[in-house]
């Protein structure tokens, strides 16, 4: 009886996908933190601040209330379909995750492994046919609560998913015939390099045709894709109560918020990777860009540590200095040349994704909703001829210049 | 294990087929539609079509089915009420589903009565080419099958403008 050998590559398979989804759920969890607080300072308020410090522990609380809340099925729902919405939106909003390349190939104790979960040669088309079944769970959960609310929020949805993956689907097809291929991996190689030595290979300045308009409309649709601010109609709570999850409650409710802020990571890392460069650094490492990294982290734990020294809250006085700590150790590692390939590639996706996430909670706090008319005229009227122009003139410059 | 997938999806395809005729309401026949979208994706697959595979998932389960659930929302319709089968569906109705199938068998291994040509994983051509990426079907449509293309084009345009003269009349 020998050994049972388990191939390298199913371990090596099996460690990336433990550890990209502990990130993913934390992330997950810890965007409503940030949302909460970027919103609050936005507004002049605290935000969460009572459970731990700076209410770093508030998404704990929130998971810990969710699960332990009685979860109520109202008795005029349909019962299958009403219990399989929320599965289905979850299901659906997770799943693009797999195949986002986060980072260059890595060695690692021998082994080269890329920073992938997986990479499909059709891999753009996986993510349009992943979100556009996200839209089942919304539909089916406002048909299924038997509610005019409900139903009038998942109407709405349904309504607006189509219409704003019209546009998407175009703003993606320019960039990729500059490109010429689906495959998350090969996208983000294609953008290495840089000109005249510091402006990136990017899609938003690759010539021939720098792709700014199909960005701007890219991410305009992704904004009405995710359903939030200002395209969050399904949900508009000031006209429907809540819009399609008005009767979820407990873990149902929850599973349509986790959906929400999963679309979110999903769209921005989508959005990296195929306008902004994927792991590509800013500009090139012979003019620094690997210092930027240890920079930005020894800045901020020295902000923490002199807030530490000069507390405004008493509490502050034990909490900074720990933070502080703890960026002055991220900016030692670095700064460390051994691992530095392997993380500053991470590093500058996650800058990069986490800058669009940013943004994405930046415009709730400032932009008012849409009415429901000037949705559709502004999909159909000006996206949609937008981005078919945008493609001629692509695909002109491409035929000419390439 | 190519087997195995195609006899699980192909399981689910034939259950999701026979659920949408035995559903009596509108929504649960549509969302068995979709299953069998989507498991007719996962066979695409298995031949090594990925490009189409993907398609089908966009074009039919991403927007066709769901126009279907929205207009079935809209109308909001009810489960309808199931009536006696005709006389004649009672006693000619397995025999001529049957005899259908008998057809469809007997002009299937007509037609093809090697296997070879069915491959799991590659769709091949004469000289061991992958056929099923997306840049080789973009290839095939515009240079082989051109003329489909087209007149498959203007029939869809020709629909277009069908639908908007009709929409047009209800306005005026």
């Amino acid at each position: 009886m020998g050994a049972i050998t388990i191939p390298v590559f199913v371990v090596i398979t099996l460690i990336k996908v433990a550890v990209v989804l502990a990130i993913y759920m934390t992330t997950l969890a810890y965007l409503q933190w940030v949302e909460r607080k970027v919103i609050a300072h936005v507004q002049v308020r605290m935000g969460p601040s009572r459970v731990g410090p700076h209410g770093l522990l508030q998404p704990l609380a929130d998971v810990i209330k969710l699960i332990t809340k009685e979860g109520i099925l109202p008795p005029h729902v349909n019962k299958f379909f009403y219990l399989l919405a929320p599965f289905l939106a979850v299901c659906m909003a997770l799943i693009s995750i797999s195949i986002i390349p986060f980072g260059n190939e890595i060695t690692l104790f021998g082994y080269t492994t890329w920073l992938q979960l997986t990479d499909l040669n059709v891999g753009l088309l996986f993510i349009l046919a992943i979100s556009s079944l996200g839209v089942y769970g919304i539909a089916i959960a406002g048909w299924s609560s038997n509610n005019k609310y409900s139903l009038l929020g998942g109407l709405r949805s349904s309504a607006q998913m189509i219409s704003y993956e019209l546009p998407m689907s175009l703003a993606i097809a320019s960039p990729l015939l500059m490109l010429g291929t689906l495959s998350l991996r090969e996208i983000s190689k294609a953008q290495e390099g840089y000109y005249f030595g510091f402006l990136p290979h990017w899609i938003v300045f690759q010539g021939p045709f720098p792709q700014v308009f199909s960005f701007v409309l890219f991410v305009i649709a992704a904004f009405a894709e995710t359903n939030r601010i200002p395209f969050d109609l399904p949900e508009a709570e000031n006209e429907l109560v809540a819009g399609f999850h008005t009767e979820y409650s407990s873990m149902g409710f929850a599973a349509f918020f986790m959906a929400e802020y999963a679309n979110m990571i999903t769209v921005s890392c989508v959005t990296t990777v195929l306008f902004l460069g994927g792991w590509t650094p800013l500009f090139p490492v012979s003019l620094g860009s690997n210092f930027v990294a240890p920079l930005i982290f020894a800045v901020t734990g020295a902000i923490c540590l002199y807030h530490g020294l000069y507390p405004a809250r008493k509490l502050d006085r034990y909490t900074l200095p720990v933070f502080a700590i703890a960026f002055f150790g991220l900016a030692v590692l670095f700064a460390i040349p051994a691992v530095q390939d392997a993380l500053m590639s991470v590093f500058w996706f996650c800058a990069k994704a986490g800058f669009l996430l940013f943004a994405f909670i930046w415009v709730r706090a400032t932009l008012p909703r849409f009415r429901y008319d000037q949705l559709m005229s502004f999909a159909w009227k000006f996206m949609f001829p937008a981005a078919l122009l945008n493609l001629l003139v692509t695909g002109l410059m491409v035929a000419l210049f390439s | 294990m190519d087997l195995f997938f195609f006899a699980i999806f192909a399981f689910i395809a034939v259950v999701c087929a026979i659920n949408v005729v035995v559903q009596t309401h509108p929504i649960s026949s549509a969302l068995s539609l979709i299953g069998v979208m989507g498991s007719l994706a996962v066979l695409y697959l298995l031949l090594g079509g990925e490009f189409i595979a993907m398609a089908q998932v966009i074009v039919y389960a991403g927007a066709i089915m769901v126009l279907f659930i929205f207009v079935i929302m809209l109308l909001n319709a009810g489960a309808e009420s199931r009536r006696k089968g005709s006389l004649f569906a009672k006693i000619a109705g397995i025999p001529l589903l049957a005899i259908l199938l008998a057809m469809l068998a007997w002009f299937i291994g007509r037609q093809y009565p090697n296997a070879e040509l069915v491959q799991f994983g590659v769709l091949k051509d004469a000289a061991g080419n992958s056929l099923g990426s997306a840049q080789n079907v973009g290839t095939a449509i515009f240079t082989t099958y051109l003329l489909p293309f087209e007149v498959t084009s203007v029939l869809i345009l020709i629909a277009i403008i069908g639908a908007i003269v009709l929409a047009r009349k209800e306005l005026d």
